[in-house]
């Protein structure tokens, strides 16, 4: 059963093959007997998701159940979950308890979707390997000794070691688009804007977006149709009209212009990695789309400028983490300046306080322009690059990592190696684009991914072109060995 | 960044950071930053900042209440509280 797509899994429960609790029961065995290798989960919601899927199977039999009732869904615990806790990764939230359903949970779980439990993440968002979680690093499930990618590892190993289906995930810098790479799956973001981020705890709020991680395109679009809607809530939500996203998966794809940015074969990119995306690139020519050579010439100022930008961001939203009104509060506090301080510092782990203190430097009085404002001003260059680029081209392809997944602390001590793993993912972000990584093939039998950039609102281009790989490549079958 | 900056930021950031470790992190924040400066090297003199990738507004609504009461279970989930208020150490002397 674990090993059925989401669009399997509609039918099957359909025609009756097993119920909603009987696939929920299979994952959540899985998730009992398996994850202790992964450590994937940081809560499973085992009464909860067996109450729910006994409520969808109810659904299904009186025949009015939305097309997702019934299939099993793991949350990342960046996503606000009523009565679940919701750590985000850190020891600040650690008794975080929320009294309301973010908004893509609350659309999930009014379509009758069951809640496996919730994924492990770097800590607040901030990572791209999830070696900082307050709750242990999560183990890639292709190679037990290496990183699944950040921040959302516990989404992208949950998926890949089929514990899960499918998982919500987000994405400030890559961190959907990384760990689907280095886990062999297909992870989606969506253009900023497009998902609502009410419930979704803030790190960086004009990089955020919420997406997705499955095992096909397919399953990505009959997903994105749930996780999409306008919500007033969010006021950064843009009220663009949502098309059903699988209408167009089965469009040929003659006359399809394809852009490769010759920024993103240069130094630095792993051999086998750049052969990989190089040949999914053939194959996207051979099913009838035209390559073109393009450049995106401010791509260099990605990951400085995101590195000013999102930890000044982050330096804000994570003022509210105070010990007064939720999370951790440290033991006897002396005064106010005490409470604050040891609540936050005892709180919060070595990289988030890191970029709190990278984020005060850069809107300190005297530093604001020569930092924040500068960086805004690199953001608006790299976005006119894309603008011009989607002038000539629909799609724009490339690696969506530098190299296939490394070992655990092998980004050693300097956190700007650590940085650099985004350096293809980024400017997306910055741009509010929508990406997608699937995979694309192996490099010393470690998933490698290939990134889909589409322009604005082009999800669902995007998911036709990845639909389109899928329908002629095996790579997102292939699966980590031990895991049956 | 040395030690003293970096204190000056702690204190903004309400963070306290141990006197041992004060160099380390002046030496992995002076990492970020020589990162970072590589943006001086551009010209931005003609070039708007952009704050919101759509050049989005806000949007605004009508002044009236619409959420629901949740005082109770706000209150449920906070550390300390008494009567509806949460508590805090003494703020005035």
């Amino acid at each position: 059963m674990h090993n059925l797509t989401i669009a399997q899994m509609i039918r099957e429960l359909r025609q009756k093959r097993f119920s909603s609790v009987e696939l929920t029961q299979h994952f959540l065995d899985r998730i009992r007997q398996r994850d202790a290798t992964y450590n994937s989960f940081i809560s499973v919601t085992e009464e909860l998701a067996l109450t729910q899927a006994r409520a969808a199977d109810q659904r299904l039999a009186a025949g009015d159940a939305h097309p997702l009732c019934g299939i099993p869904l793991a949350h990342k615990d960046i996503f606000c979950t009523n009565g679940v806790r919701t750590s985000c990764g850190s020891k600040m939230l650690d008794n975080f308890v929320p009294p309301y359903d973010a908004t893509i949970v609350e659309n999930y779980r009014n379509a009758g979707v069951v809640t496996l439990g919730k994924t492990n993440m770097d800590e607040f968002a901030m990572g791209s390997s999830n070696e900082t979680s307050y709750y242990g690093p999560v183990k890639n499930p292709w190679a037990l000794n290496c990183v699944p990618g950040g921040s959302s590892g516990g989404s992208a190993a949950s998926v890949a070691a089929r514990l899960a289906p499918a998982a919500t995930a987000s994405d400030t810098g890559g961190s959907i688009r990384q760990p689907a790479s280095l886990c062999g799956i297909t992870g989606i973001k969506p253009t900023y804007g497009r998902i609502s981020r009410w419930g979704m705890i803030a790190f960086a709020s004009s990089l955020d977006q919420a997406g997705l991680m499955t095992r096909t395109a397919e399953d990505a679009a009959l997903l994105m149709n749930t996780l999409a809607s306008f919500d007033p809530r969010d006021s950064t939500c843009v009220d663009e009209p949502i098309p059903d996203y699988t209408a167009n998966l089965n469009r040929p794809l003659a006359g399809l212009k394809i852009g490769v940015p010759k920024e993103y074969f240069g130094e630095g990119l792993n051999p086998g990695t750049a052969q990989a995306v190089e040949d999914a690139i053939r194959t996207y020519e051979k099913l009838g789309a035209s390559v073109h050579s393009i450049t995106l010439p401010h791509s260099h100022l990605s990951v400085p400028a995101y590195y000013v930008i999102a930890p000044a961001e982050c330096s804000a939203n994570l003022s509210r983490f105070d010990g007064v009104r939720y999370g951790y509060r440290c033991a006897n506090p002396q005064n106010l300046d005490d409470l604050f301080k040891r609540s936050r510092s005892e709180g919060f782990g070595e990289e988030v306080k890191r970029r709190i203190l990278v984020g005060c430097y850069a809107l300190s009085a005297g530093y604001y322009d020569a930092y924040y404002a500068k960086a805004q001003k690199a953001r608006r260059l790299i976005q006119q690059d894309f603008v011009a680029a989607f002038k000539q081209v629909d799609l724009i392809l490339g690696p969506t990592a530098p190299s296939p997944a490394f070992e655990f602390g092998a980004k050693g001590k300097d956190p700007v190696a650590m940085y650099l793993e985004d350096i293809y993912t980024i400017a997306t972000n910055l741009a509010g684009l929508p990406g997608m990584s699937i995979p694309c093939g192996l490099v010393d039998g470690k998933p490698v991914g290939l990134q889909i950039i589409g322009n604005y609102f082009a999800e669902a281009l995007m998911l036709n072109a990845a639909h389109q790989f899928q329908q002629n490549t095996q790579f997102h079958e292939l699966a980590p060995t031990g895991i049956q | 960044m040395d030690a003293s900056e970096i204190e000056k930021l702690a204190q903004l950031a309400r963070l306290e950071i141990r006197p041992e470790d004060l160099a380390e992190v002046a030496s992995r924040i002076s990492n970020v930053l020589a990162l970072v400066d590589q943006l001086q090297a551009i010209d931005t003199d003609a070039v708007e900042p952009m704050a919101h990738p759509l050049d989005a507004v806000q949007r605004l609504r009508a002044d009236e209440v619409t959420e629901p009461d949740q005082r109770e279970q706000f209150l449920a989930i906070a550390p300390a509280t008494e009567n509806g208020l949460y508590l805090v150490p003494k703020v005035i002397d």
